[in-house]
């Protein structure tokens, strides 16, 4: 029996890991959420403002925020590496939606605890 | 001898058609577009949030906005995406843990995936239209 010792720096193996682990979490953070908007009175503007600034709302879409970065980063990279073969084009884009996400989660905390 | 570069310039014909794809690979290639759609409508989800919780202004353009009906015919589409990249990647989280691979429960629960989160787009569709 041959013994082989897997070697490589493992990037795969931990965006895909990455990729698991907050999917789970937005699965139960989605059920938070739902679960919150459903249970709330009729929505004006002060039952919407109060029903984010519950903690366990505000700790649901920070998690979930979080999670999409990451999640939405290998999924995105997955679908450029099948199907922009030039490098040069590919990590451009790469970098582009990186930026974008980055952005998007500072963005999405700020709204969040703003309120 | 056969001539190879007559040989390599046969036409190819494949049928990419979604409809011809075995249930479980429309399942699959539906879930990769979902999740390009969703990450294209991230932007427009945070902008929407942010007029939401601006002011009472805000909100109340807010509501006027997604009572659009051309709003509400993109949102519909974006609830879809969202359920079917939910029930899919449930689904593909039990198939990494070596739960239902066997042929006929993989079909099975691909067709479980696209009929509830269809159904799913329909009965929470109509609540909040």
């Amino acid at each position: 029996m041959v013994e082989r010792t897997v070697v490589g720096a493992h990037y795969g193996l931990r965006g895909w890991l990455a990729q698991r682990i907050t999917a789970v979490v937005m699965v139960l953070a989605t059920l938070v959420i739902v679960i919150g908007i459903w249970s709330a009175p009729p929505l004006t503007y002060a039952v919407w403002k109060g029903l984010f600034a519950k903690w366990w709302m505000g700790l649901s879409l920070s998690l979930f925020s979080l999670a999409v970065m990451l999640h939405a980063w290998v999924g995105v990279r997955d679908i450029l590496m099948d199907y922009v073969k030039p490098t040069a084009i590919r990590l451009t884009l790469e970098v582009l939606f990186l930026l974008a996400l980055a952005y998007y989660t500072v963005w999405a905390l700020q709204i969040l605890w703003r309120t | 001898m056969p001539d190879l570069a007559a040989k390599k310039k046969r036409p190819l014909w494949y049928n990419v058609s979604l409809l011809n794809l075995p249930l479980p690979g429309l399942v699959s290639i539906l879930h990769r577009a979902s999740g390009a759609l969703l990450f294209l409508g991230l932007v427009w989800f945070l902008f929407l949030l942010d007029m939401s919780f601006a002011s009472e202004a805000g909100f109340a353009h807010f509501r006027a906005y997604l009572a659009h009906p051309l709003v509400k015919v993109f949102m519909l589409g974006f609830l879809w995406a969202y359920l079917h990249h939910f029930c899919a990647g449930i689904r593909y989280l039990f198939l990494d843990m070596d739960r239902g691979v066997d042929l006929p429960a993989a079909r099975a629960s691909a067709y479980a995936v696209l009929a509830v989160s269809l159904a799913l787009t329909v009965l929470l569709g109509t609540k909040l239209w």
